[in-house]
């Protein structure tokens, strides 16, 4: 029985559909249910590395329902076998539990949704800005942020020859 | 009876300049690609040693030359200046590649447009990233600049007082939606 | 950074009087650019190791949505620029697999002797970089000569030393001719001298082996739980590799091991990048010798490939096969879906996950960095050792600080 098949039996109501493109396996979850089937995924199906956690912003996609659309990507280092977890988010509640107890590796991963998008991740031991300054303020990979930037990139203080 | 040199007569700024301009010891500011060939203009094929920037001195206390290689980001900027004001006196600057000098092919939130804005530069190297030859180029330019316009109590320094980097971005956002994030190098660069 | 968001240590265990913090900053001695560390020292041991990164973020991510498919590869380029080719690779390797493009052999080829130059070259600069931390400068110096050796070889192909921007979609920039040939030929006969040189300097180098041995041990447990991929990995014993898991270009043609160790310290990670090398060398001869001939690029009815000059010139299918390409609101259709593709870079897993919606540009270009990955590793490895070790754990890891930023 196929991955998804056994997902299916076990989930059944959580998993919203299943899609597959090219070599990808996507099986879409609610919001509530992403940590059970990552668990199920990692303990009983053998999908141990957790090979990807990004997000998207749908604002501007055509046909899109949903704005933001986190996927995990896991891999069974056993069989080589790749599939994808996606869940959809909506403003306001933009909140996911935590995977850092299942992945130490989803540590740094999910500190980057939360820097670039504003997705919190309930649970996390440490969940502040990673490649931004701390100072920041907006959520850059947004699509409502222009690529200049807000004129932050030249907020600092000049320094003339006669000075240093 | 021969011909001895015994006293050799010029001026102060002349010998002040020639002691300089051929011992420059650079500090490089290395960011991005540009630090890669800048470590390769320092390795044996381009080799930077011959023009008397013998030792790359990782610490500003003991360098006179910051060659800012590789894109600068705000993040970065309190950094850069925080390490351009402890570097002693005199002291020069190269901003090597088309990023350090105006943002290169990254015109994006975070890459700072040409570190110029912020600290005062002496040449510009372009290139993505400069080839070694560039770069050998930027510093034979640089000991021309120290031989013609050196001083030695550097009073060329003390002579630029205004700000002589380039005009702000013409597409300037108007002032209720400029967002005032990051701080400057005293707040910045402190652990607390 | 506030110091007040590191946790304390335990107090009634240690020595509260001899507990202070170092600040590896953003501009250190060791080469790897622009990394921070927040260092909690007892004495000489290091108690916990609080990385702060960003600071070399130039928003690639954002770019991506920005310019279309062929652009972005000069991007995509300076994000491990110590193997650039190897990105572009991953890139137009994804943005093929999301349009459902199947390469010409030829193309496969190059692709691969170029790659895997891109990784010798990595696997030198880590190496050398290593190693002149460590003090050994003479190794950086053969390391880096030796580089400039494949330097040649882009710059014949494409112009540019490194950042070569080669790949397009469908195929590449333009053919290669006799004279790449002859240099990958020379270089395969002389390459192994180096790095016979290196290994002759470096692996039974009495200092070398001390300070690299049982230092920053990553069990193979840990290893899977926190991603890592590449030779972290295989050194700690993850036979993962996705050349052989994934086969990907012209691969499943060529014979050639997987190197693996097991005891996952920064001496393995150093014999795991040297042998590969190795092996690296063994593909690109049997690659070279191999060589097929026919078309590079994907066959012009396919219409997503930029004629070459003559045929944009001269016929008027080609003129307007350039126009459909490059004016901004014609480019390429490919389907409106998502998809992730990953190749096996120097670094490890390096995968773009790009979402497109129809059009020419990206909607969301992804990079999974392995360096960022491995980043995070560093706090667990480097507990208990001294801070001399922090550049040994450091280089082993072999972190890019414009790919782990970017």
């Amino acid at each position: 029985m196929s991955t998804v098949d056994q997902l299916q039996q076990q989930f059944g109501s959580a998993i919203i559909r299943t899609e597959s493109f090219r070599d990808n396996v996507r099986v879409i979850v609610t919001p509530e249910a992403v940590h059970e089937v990552l668990k199920h995924l990692k303990e009983s199906l053998g999908f141990n590395m957790l090979a990807e956690l990004t997000a998207v912003d749908y604002l501007n996609y055509p046909d899109a329902v949903d704005r933001f659309g986190v996927i995990y990507g896991l891999t069974n280092l056993d069989s080589g076998e790749r599939i994808f977890v996606k869940t959809y988010l909506n403003e306001p509640d933009l909140t996911l539990p935590t995977v850092c107890d299942l992945w130490q590796g989803a540590n740094w991963l999910e500190r980057e949704v939360y820097d670039m998008f504003g997705i919190t991740f309930a649970g996390h031991p440490d969940l502040r800005r990673i490649l931004m300054p701390e100072e920041f303020v907006s959520f850059p990979l947004r699509k409502d942020y222009p690529l200049r930037g807000k004129h932050e990139r030249h907020n600092f203080p000049v320094i003339t020859r006669a000075e240093s | 009876m021969a011909m001895t040199a015994d006293f050799f007569i010029s001026k102060l700024d002349y010998v002040a300049n020639f002691i300089r301009a051929n011992s420059l010891w650079p500090m490089p500011f290395a960011t991005a690609c540009c630090g890669i060939e800048l470590m390769a203009t320092a390795s044996s094929r381009y080799d930077l040693a011959r023009f008397g920037s013998e030792v790359m001195r990782f610490s500003p206390r003991q360098c006179d030359l910051m060659i800012v290689a590789g894109r600068v980001v705000m993040k970065m900027v309190p950094v850069m200046q925080r390490i351009w004001l402890q570097m002693p006196e005199p002291k020069w600057c190269i901003s090597m590649g088309a990023c350090a000098s105006s943002g290169g092919v990254f015109d994006t939130y975070a890459v700072v447009q040409g570190i110029d804005r912020f600290i005062p530069v002496d040449v510009y190297v372009p290139g993505c990233p400069p080839r070694p030859e560039q770069l050998i180029a930027a510093i034979l330019d640089l000991q021309d600049k120290i031989r013609k316009t050196g001083t030695l109590f550097g009073k060329e320094f003390q002579e630029r007082t205004t700000f002589d980097g380039p005009a702000p971005l013409h597409l300037e956002l108007n002032q209720a939606e400029i967002v005032t994030a990051p701080g400057s190098y005293e707040s910045s660069t402190r652990l607390q | 950074m506030p110091l007040e968001l590191v946790d304390r240590v335990d107090e009634d265990q240690l020595d509260q009087e001899y507990n202070w913090t170092l600040n590896f900053g953003p501009q250190h001695p060791a080469t790897h650019t622009t990394l921070r560390l927040i260092l909690t020292l007892n004495g000489e041991t290091v108690l916990k190791a609080v990385p702060d990164i960003g600071y070399l973020h130039s928003g690639f991510e954002k770019l991506g949505e920005d310019l279309d498919y062929n652009q972005y590869v000069t991007i995509v380029d300076r994000m491990n620029y110590i193997s650039p080719f190897h990105n572009e690779v991953a890139w137009h390797h994804t943005v093929e697999k999301l349009m459902g493009l199947e390469l010409t052999p030829r193309c496969k080829y190059i692709r691969t002797i170029l790659a895997e130059l891109a990784r010798i070259n990595d696997h030198l600069l880590c190496v050398g970089a290593v190693a002149l931390d460590l003090g050994a400068f003479t190794s950086f110096l053969y390391a880096f000569n030796q580089r400039e050796a494949v330097y040649d070889i882009f710059e014949t192909v494409s112009g540019q030393r490194f950042h070569p921007s080669f790949t397009r979609v469908g195929g590449l920039m333009n053919d290669v001719d006799d004279v790449f040939v002859q240099k990958v030929r020379n270089f395969v006969k002389q390459a192994p001298k180096a790095i016979n040189d290196l290994t002759r300097l470096l692996n039974r180098n009495r200092i070398f082996v001390d300070r690299t041995k049982d230092i920053g041990v990553l069990t193979k447990e840990e290893a899977i739980n926190r991603s890592c991929s590449g030779p972290v990995a295989r050194a700690s014993g993850v036979t993962r590799d996705l050349r052989k898991d994934e086969p990907y270009l012209a691969y499943r043609d060529f014979d050639f091991k997987m190197v693996c160790a097991k005891e996952g310290d920064c001496y393995a990670r150093y014999l795991v990048r040297m042998e590969e090398m190795r092996e690296s060398l063994n593909i690109i001869a049997q690659a070279i010798e191999n060589l097929p001939s026919g078309p590079v690029n994907v066959d012009l009815n396919g219409k997503v490939t930029i004629p070459d000059k003559a045929a944009t010139y001269r016929s008027i299918e080609g003129l307007i096969q350039h126009f459909e390409l490059i004016m901004t609101n014609r480019q390429w259709k490919p389907p409106v879906n998502e998809c992730y593709g990953a190749v096996e870079s120097p670094n490890g897993e390096l995968g773009f996950y790009i979402v497109s919606d129809g059009t020419g540009r990206a909607y969301r270009a992804r990079c999974r960095p392995p360096s960022f990955i491995h980043f995070a590793l560093f706090p667990h490895l480097i507990e208990g050792h001294q801070i001399s070790d922090v550049v040994a754990v450091l280089g082993s890891l072999n972190i890019i600080a414009a790919e782990l930023d970017r």
